[in-house]
C-alpha cells in the first residue's frame, strides 16, 4: 500500500488537481485564523503579566469609543473569511459539476460493504479500480441506511442514501492505493465498511477489467468479501459461536435431510439453501437459525458466494485478503 | 443611591468581611429547613439549582465514563478491546448523556436558575412551582433514559440519523427518545420562566441596560428554548411513531424521506449549540470584569450580540448537510449564513481580551477559567468557519476534525465557563471559600489535558480518520494514543474539584458576602444567600459592572 504504515502521518497524499487545491483552501484559511488567534493568545499572556494586580501601569482610559472597534473587529474578519466562503464554494461548484466524457461506475452501499459496478459490467466489493487521468463519476445509492462514500485522498465524500441516487465526479492524477471510507455511521460493522481505492495506469485498468471480467477466481474472490460483508463467517467458520455446518468442501458431497432424503450439494442446493434455508431441513436435529437472504442478496452478490463456496476446498481456512 | 451605598445596606445586617458563623444561620435558604421533604418540594430556586446540579454532575460523571471508554478502545487500531456494538453504544451513550443531561441544563438550569432572581432583585422566578416542575420532568426523562442504558443501550449516535433508528438498529432506541422527548419540556418549562421573570420581576431599577450580560445571554437563550425545542419534540415523536407503526414520515421503505429527519433534527440541535454556548458567555463576561477591576468592554454590543446570535443560529441548520444530497443553492445559501454567525461568535473573544486590557488582573481560579476559555473558544470557533466552507467540508465532513471541533467548543467553551462559573459563584452557594492553590492546579490541568486530547483530532480529521470508527488503520495510532493519554490528564482535572468543592462544604472556611469584591446584585446579599434572597429592597446600581477602571463606552460619549 502506498498509504504507509508509518505511525504518525501529519498531511495526507493528494491525488486530484482539487485535492491539492483544497489543500491550499484549508492552508491559507489556517495562515488566516493564526492571524485572528496568536493576536488574542499573545495579547492575554502580555496583559496578565504587565497589567497583573500590583504592578504599576498605565490604566487610563484610552477615550476611544468602543463602537467604531467594535464594528471593524467584527466586520473586517468576517469579509476576509467572505473571501474563503466563495473560493471554497468555487471548489465546491466546480466538484458538483462532471465533465460529458466522465466514466459512469455505479455503487451500492449496504450494511456493510460497498460493491462497485464499471461500465463495462464488471464489478467488485469493497474496492475500486480505476484509471488515473480520466474523469470517473461516481453514481451511487444505498440497499438499507444511510451511508457515505469518503476518499481522504481526494477530499471528498458524498452521502449514499437509500431510494435516492447521488453522485459524485473526480479526476486522479496519481496512481497509487489509497483508503476508502464509510463516513456516515451506520451501525454495528460502520468502521469494517472500509475499503481501498486503487489508481491504475489505463493499460493497468484495462489488464485489470480483462483479469476481473474473465477469470472465475475473480469471481470467487469477490465472493468471499460478499462471504464477509454478509457475515456468514460469524456462524459457518470453524470456531464461532454458533456451530452451523461448515461450508468448506461442502459442494459436490451428499447432505443428509432432516425428511430422509440424500441429495447432492450443487449449485442450485446452495442457491436455495441461501435464499430459503427453512426449507429441506438437514438431518442432525441442529436448530435452523439461518435467516432467509430471500429478497436480500443481490442475484450478482449470489453468483460469486456460490462460486466462492464451489472453490473452498476441503480446507477450512482460506487466507484472509485483509 | 450610588453602588456604594448598597453595599452599606448589606453591610447592616452583616459585615460581609468577618462573617459571623451562628448569628443568622437560620436566615440562609441551605439552613432554614432541613428535611428531604424541604429539599424535594422546595420551590427555592437557589435549592431547585442545587437539585440540577446534583443531577447532572451524576449524568457528567456517566458521560465522562463512557468517553474514558470510548478513548480506551482507541488506543488500538484493531478494535480489540469491545466488540463493535458496546463501543456504538458507548459513544452513543456519552453524546446523549453529554448534549441533553449535561450541556443543554449545565449553566441555564443551575447558575441561570440560582442567579437570574439575584442578579435582577427578585424574590424568586416568575412560576417557582412551575420551576419544581421542570425539575421533576427533567428527571422522569433521565429516568427514560437510564432505563435504555440500563436495559441494553443504544446504538444510534446521539444524532439517531433514520433509517438506521427506525428500521435497523436493534437496540432500546423507544426509551432512549421517550427520555430525550421528555427532557425538552423541561428546557421549555425553564425558558419559559426565565423569560417572564426577566420580564417582569426586575427590581424597581433594574432597566434593560442595567441587566449584567449573564441575564442578556440567559434571555437569549431562552428564547431558544422556547422556540426550538418544540421542533425536536415533534421530531422525536415522529420517529417514535415511525419506529413502533412504520407510518412512513423518515423511512423510505414506507415511502418516507431519509433526510428530513436530519432537517428537522438540526433545526433545533444547530440553535441548541447557542444554547450551550450563550451561557458560557454570559459567564465569561461575569468573571472577567470581576478580576480585571474593569468594566466590560462594549456592554451595549455584548448584549445585542447575544439577541442576534440566537435569532441567526436558527438560519444555518443545512451547514450539518453539505455532502448529504440537499440542494447546491441550499448549502450555498447556508454556508454564507453559518460565515455570518460564526465569526461574530468567535470575536467576541476580542471584548474579553479588550475588558483585560489595562485592567488590575487578579489570576484566581475563576479568572484562569475564563481565560482558557478565550483560547479555546475563539480556536472552535474559527474551526467551525472551516467546515461551514463548501470545498473543506467535502473532506472534513464526519471526520475527527468534527469531533474536535465542537469539542473545543463544548468542553473548551460551555465546561470551562461551567467550572468557572461553578469556582466564581462556589461562595456564594454555599458560604464557603474552596482551596485556591487546588483550584488553580486543575484549571492547568483542564487546559493541558483538553488540548492534549483533542487537539490531535484535528490533525487525525485532515487525514482522513472518520469519526465513530472502533477499527481504524494502524497509521492513526499514534494521534489516538496522544489524544487518549491527554483524556487522562482530563480526567484528573475534573476528578480534582469534585475532591476539593465537596471537602469545601464541610471544611472550607466561611466565605464572606462578596469575596471577590464583585459588582452585581447577588454580591450584595450575604453567602449563603437569605431564604427569600433579600432582607431589603434591592437597589439596582446606576451602570452595570462599575468596577473601578472604565472601560469606552459609546453612549457615554453622547451624554
Amino acid at each position: 500500500m502506498t498509504t504507509s504504515d508509518l505511525a504518525l502521518q501529519l498531511w495526507p497524499p493528494a491525488a486530484s488537481a482539487t485535492a491539492v487545491e483544497t489543500d491550499w483552501l484549508i492552508l491559507a484559511f489556517t495562515v488566516l485564523t493564526l492571524l485572528l488567534t496568536v493576536p488574542v493568545f499573545v495579547a492575554i499572556t502580555w496583559f496578565a503579566i504587565r497589567y497583573r494586580e500590583g504592578v504599576r501601569a498605565d490604566r487610563s482610559s484610552s477615550g476611544v469609543r468602543s463602537m467604531p472597534i467594535e464594528i471593524s473587529w467584527m466586520l473586517i474578519p468576517f469579509l476576509l473569511t467572505l473571501i474563503f466562503f466563495a473560493w471554497g464554494a468555487r471548489l465546491f461548484f466546480i466538484s458538483k459539476s462532471p465533465p460529458a466524457d466522465a466514466m459512469v461506475v455505479e455503487a451500492i452501499g449496504r450494511q456493510w460493504m460497498w460493491k462497485f459496478q464499471h461500465p463495462t459490467g464488471q464489478s467488485e466489493i469493497n474496492d475500486l479500480h480505476i484509471p488515473v487521468g480520466q474523469a470517473i463519476r461516481i453514481r451511487m445509492t444505498s440497499q438499507d441506511v444511510i451511508h457515505a462514500l469518503y476518499f481522504p485522498v481526494l477530499r471528498m465524500q458524498m452521502a449514499v442514501l437509500p431510494d435516492r441516487t447521488t453522485e459524485m465526479w473526480f479526476k486522479a492524477d496519481r496512481t497509487g492505493t489509497y483508503r476508502m471510507y464509510c463516513s456516515e455511521y451506520c451501525g454495528t460493522d460502520h468502521s469494517r465498511m472500509d475499503g481501498r481505492l486503487v489508481i491504475m495506469t489505463q493499460a493497468e485498468y484495462a489488464a485489470w477489467l480483462q483479469d476481473s471480467g474473465a477469470q472465475q477466481g475473480g469471481q470467487a474472490g469477490a465472493g468471499r468479501a460478499v462471504y464477509e460483508a454478509y457475515g456468514c463467517g460469524n456462524c459457518h467458520d470453524p470456531g464461532a459461536r454458533v456451530r452451523a455446518p461448515s461450508l468448506a468442501g461442502l459442494y459436490g458431497r451428499p447432505v443428509a435431510l432432516a425428511d430422509g432424503r440424500t441429495v447432492v450439494a450443487d449449485e442450485s442446493y446452495l442457491r436455495q439453501k441461501i435464499l430459503n434455508p427453512n426449507r429441506d431441513r438437514l438431518a442432525g436435529g441442529g436448530r435452523q437459525v439461518m435467516p432467509a437472504f430471500q429478497g436480500v442478496i443481490a442475484n450478482d452478490d449470489l453468483d460469486r458466494l456460490v462460486a466462492y463456496i464451489k472453490a473452498t476446498g476441503p480446507r477450512a481456512e482460506q487466507e484472509d485478503p485483509r | 443611591m450610588s453602588g456604594s451605598a448598597t453595599t452599606g445596606d448589606a453591610h447592616a445586617f452583616r459585615d460581609p468581611q468577618t462573617p459571623d458563623a451562628t448569628l443568622d444561620r437560620e436566615a440562609d435558604y441551605l439552613h432554614a429547613e432541613h428535611t428531604l421533604r424541604s429539599w424535594f418540594f422546595t420551590t427555592d430556586h437557589k435549592r431547585i439549582a442545587l437539585l440540577y446540579l446534583a443531577s447532572i454532575t451524576a449524568f457528567f460523571v456517566l458521560g465522562a465514563v463512557t468517553a474514558g471508554l470510548v478513548r480506551l478502545a482507541l488506543v488500538v487500531p484493531d478494535g480489540q478491546v469491545f466488540s463493535n456494538d458496546t463501543y456504538n453504544k458507548l459513544f452513543t451513550i456519552h453524546g446523549v448523556v453529554m448534549v441533553w443531561f449535561f450541556l443543554i441544563p449545565s449553566i441555564p438550569a443551575t447558575f441561570g436558575n440560582f442567579l437570574i432572581p439575584l442578579m435582577i432583585g427578585a424574590r424568586d422566578l416568575a412560576f417557582p412551582k412551575l420551576n419544581l416542575a421542570s425539575w421533576y420532568v427533567f428527571m422522569t426523562g433521565a429516568f427514560f433514559t437510564l432505563v435504555s442504558v440500563v436495559l441494553g443501550g443504544v446504538d444510534t449516535g446521539w444524532t439517531f440519523y433514520t433509517p438506521l433508528s427506525t428500521a435497523f438498529s436493534n437496540t432500546w432506541v423507544v426509551p432512549a427518545l421517550i427520555g430525550v422527548t421528555i427532557v425538552g419540556f423541561s428546557s421549555i418549562l425553564t425558558g419559559l420562566n426565565f423569560v417572564v421573570t426577566i420580564h417582569t420581576m426586575r427590581a424597581p431599577g433594574m432597566t434593560w441596560f442595567r441587566l449584567p450580560i449573564f441575564v442578556w445571554t440567559h434571555y437569549a437563550t431562552s428564547l431558544i428554548f422556547l422556540l426550538a425545542t418544540p421542533v425536536i419534540t415533534l421530531a422525536l415523536v415522529l420517529l417514535i411513531l415511525e419506529r413502533a407503526f412504520h407510518i412512513g414520515v423518515f423511512d423510505p421503505a414506507y415511502g418516507g424521506d431519509p433526510v428530513l429527519f436530519q432537517h428537522l433534527f438540526w433545526f433545533y440541535s444547530h440553535p441548541a449549540v447557542y444554547i450551550m454556548v450563550l451561557p458560557g458567555m454570559g459567564v465569561i463576561s461575569e468573571i472577567v470584569p470581576a478580576f480585571a477591576r474593569k468594566k466590560l468592554f462594549g456592554y451595549k454590543f455584548v448584549a445585542y450580540a447575544a439577541i442576534g446570535l440566537a435569532s441567526v443560529t436558527f438560519f444555518v441548520w443545512g451547514h450539518h448537510m453539505f455532502v448529504n444530497g440537499q440542494s447546491d443553492l441550499a448549502s450555498l445559501a447556508f454556508s454564507v449564513l453559518s460565515f455570518a454567525v460564526a465569526v461574530p461568535s468567535a470575536v467576541k473573544v476580542y471584548n474579553w481580551t479588550a475588558t483585560i486590557h489595562k485592567g488590575s488582573l487578579r489570576l484566581d481560579t475563576p479568572m484562569l477559567y475564563a481565560m482558557g476559555y478565550i483560547g479555546l473558544f475563539v480556536l472552535g470557533g474559527l474551526t467551525g468557519l472551516y467546515l461551514a466552507t463548501l470545498a473543506i467540508n467535502q473532506h472534513v465532513h464526519a471526520t475527527y476534525f468534527v469531533v474536535a471541533h465542537f469539542h473545543y467548543i463544548m468542553v473548551g467553551g460551555t465546561v470551562l465557563a461551567f467550572l468557572g462559573g461553578l469556582h466564581f459563584w462556589w461562595p456564594k452557594v454555599t458560604g464557603r471559600m474552596y482551596v485556591e492553590s487546588w483550584g488553580r492546579i486543575s484549571a492547568f490541568l483542564i487546559f493541558i489535558g483538553f488540548n492534549v486530547t483533542f487537539f490531535p483530532q484535528f490533525i487525525l480529521g485532515y487525514l482522513g480518520m472518520p469519526r465513530r470508527y472502533h477499527v481504524y488503520p494502524p497509521e492513526f495510532q499514534f494521534l489516538n494514543i496522544l489524544s487518549s493519554a491527554g483524556s487522562t490528564i482530563l480526567a484528573v482535572g475534573y476528578i480534582f474539584p469534585m475532591i476539593y468543592l465537596v471537602y469545601s462544604i464541610w471544611f472550607g472556611k466561611r466565605a464572606p458576602a462578596n469575596p471577590w469584591d464583585a459588582r452585581g446584585l447577588e454580591w450584595t446579599v450575604p453567602s449563603p444567600p437569605p431564604a427569600h434572597n433579600f432582607l431589603s429592597e434591592p437597589k439596582a446600581p446606576e451602570i452595570p459592572y462599575d468596577y473601578p477602571i472604565q472601560a469606552s463606552e459609546s453612549q457615554r460619549h453622547h451624554s
